[in-house]
């Protein structure tokens, strides 16, 4: 997959969520832990600038994120990108845990890991950060994606 | 009026332990909390009023004929009394209460921009006002054929007087609508001649007081306003009650905004009859332990007093200037003469989600983003910001602690 959309390097989904608390863990200053986030951030492939509209905006007021997805081999692919340097980590690292991975997977993979790394307080609920916005829309993008063999139920919005 | 003098009953410390939620910690650190503007913290007087409300004296309001009912209704009224003392309003009955400043701009777009300005009227606002002193105006416009005019303001984030005073000059604004003081760069505005200037051309005149009123004393009756909006939650009172004032000449011409109970004299299915001002614009049943809360709210406000107040937050912004702007790659926004204790800011070297989010993790509690005044950001060449506001119980230590952080923050994205 070219860039910018982000070939996974871990083997699961599963697998990067536990390789980022792992990578996390090596730290216990916070400072240190957002040092890493922010420089896996600058390690994204660059983001398009004519990309960077309202068409690929998530919602979400306190910063902005924009991301595209596109389709190869029954796979989701993504990209994506924030104008502030703790969210663009934090893309980083939901880009890691979803891009590449077949649809079902990414709607079995539930985003709260981002919550239970202590990253993001309330991911359902907080509207100003552009990171729950974005893992719903993945999550979004993934049900409906014409390969899905999702069961029925998991099909309700929620 | 001389605000600056301390008090010398004014003790910060012995204010603080009127705010319970103010002894705890957050991520193992004392709690920072410079986001009153957004939301004020609540004193033990509000919260007891209403828990002892709820637990002694507590009915439905202006209906039941039973002694429970009876003694809710004057707890309830009282809070009235209180705003309309506060406010120096000629009569109680001008306090309308809503659910906060937004449904009172709404309120005044509807009741009086759809029924008594006519198409091809314009309302006059500045550019720096919240999105709810905006957003009103434009469904104003879109659905009434009413013209929006924005006053521009400096550099400095004042509001450019001859600007405001010629687009009033060919007389088609029929309403002046405008912040007492901005929610971003803290600014206050001269209301006194702002009304002087707007009556003089026929407009009449409303103030966004949801700041304002929290720092300094009102006088609707000295500014010589005809609509004046504010929110309970911002002056240490609870959520879901707001204010509007307006001259009851005003209220009595204006139809109803929502329709329901208690806001009729009579129904049948031929026609509905209004009840008197302040009733008639409030449909339904009224925030009751809300209006109790905010009595408390402004009776604690009035014992610690205006000028004391003023005088505490006019040295804790003098400071907070003085300490952030000594800080490399910070710009504070807007450098009026008459300001209030809010600071927004932005570093060279991060974003305000950034800061924000650092911040929190040394317990320091700021808003970040565009403060819902997307306008007035893009004036500044800017997105987001940080923001730090004071309240009664901010200290100067606090402003140092934020200082410190910010150094701190600033020289982990070198």
């Amino acid at each position: 997959m070219q860039p910018p959309f982000l070939a996974p390097e871990d083997e699961t989904a599963a697998a990067a969520i536990a390789a980022i608390g792992e990578e996390l863990a090596v730290f216990d200053d916070w400072m240190d832990r957002y040092q890493y986030i922010i420089d896996l951030g600058r390690k994204l492939p660059p983001f398009p600038e004519p990309w960077m509209d309202e068409a690929h905006r998530v919602q979400g007021c306190q910063s902005k994120v924009w991301m595209e997805a596109c389709q190869a081999d029954g796979r989701l692919f993504l990209a994506g990108a924030s104008d502030a340097a703790i969210v663009s980590g934090l893309v980083a690292l939901l880009l890691r845990v979803y891009s590449g991975r077949a649809p079902e997977e990414i709607v079995a993979t539930d985003p709260a890991f981002l919550r239970d790394l202590g990253l993001i307080e309330a991911l359902s609920t907080n509207r100003g950060n552009g990171i729950a916005a974005m893992a719903r829309r993945i999550r979004d993008l993934a049900m409906h994606a014409p390969t899905a063999q999702v069961p029925t139920e998991q099909m309700t919005p929620t | 009026m001389n605000d600056m003098t301390p008090s010398p009953g004014f003790d910060v410390d012995r204010i603080r332990a009127d705010f319970p939620i103010l002894r705890q910690t957050v991520r193992g650190k004392p709690l920072v909390f410079l986001d009153s503007a957004a939301s004020a913290q609540k004193p033990v007087a509000v919260i007891e009023a209403m828990k002892t409300a709820m637990e002694t004296q507590y009915a439905n309001v202006h209906r039941g004929l039973h002694w429970m009912s009876e003694r809710t209704t004057e707890a309830y009224e009282a809070a009235r009394d209180a705003v309309a003392a506060l406010m120096n309003a000629p009569d109680r009955h001008e306090i309308v209460f809503v659910r906060n400043s937004t449904e009172a701009l709404n309120l005044v777009a509807h009741s009086y921009g759809r029924h008594l300005l006519r198409p091809g009227q314009a309302v006059l606002i500045s550019a720096m006002e919240h999105h709810s002193n905006i957003v009103p105006w434009l469904m104003l416009r879109d659905s009434h054929g009413i013209e929006l005019r924005v006053a521009p303001i400096s550099d400095a984030g004042e509001l450019d007087m001859a600007a405001f005073e010629a687009l009033l000059e060919d007389g088609k604004v029929g309403l002046v609508s405008i912040t007492h003081m901005s929610n971003v760069l803290g600014t206050y505005t001269p209301a006194e001649r702002i009304a002087r200037i707007a009556h003089a051309h026929g407009a009449k005149v409303m103030f966004d007081g949801s700041q304002a009123i929290v720092h300094r004393a009102v006088d609707v009756q000295a500014i010589d306003a005809d609509f004046y909006a504010w929110t309970g939650h911002k002056l240490y009172g609870p959520t879901g009650i707001g204010v509007l004032w307006a001259r009851r000449e005003l209220l009595e011409r204006m139809p109803p905004f929502l329709g329901g109970g208690e806001m009729i004299s009579s129904v049948s299915y031929e026609r509905a009859t209004w009840a008197a001002v302040p009733h008639k614009f409030e449909a339904g049943t009224p925030a009751i332990l809300e209006g109790i809360g905010l009595k408390a709210a402004i009776d604690y406000v009035r014992a610690i007093g205006y000028p004391a107040i003023a005088a505490h937050e006019a040295a804790l912004t003098e400071h907070a200037l003085a300490s952030l702007s000594a800080i490399e790659g910070l710009r504070i926004l807007g450098a009026a003469q008459d300001r209030g204790g809010v600071v927004s800011f932005a570093l060279d070297r991060a974003h305000a989600h950034d800061v924000a989010t650092l911040l929190d993790r040394f317990g320091i509690a700021v808003r970040a983003g565009h403060h819902c005044a997307e306008p007035l950001m893009h004036r500044f060449g800017l997105e987001s910001t940080a923001r730090a506001s004071f309240g009664v119980y901010t200290t100067q230590a606090e402003i140092d602690t934020l200082a410190t952080a910010l150094v701190r923050v600033r020289e982990f994205f070198a």
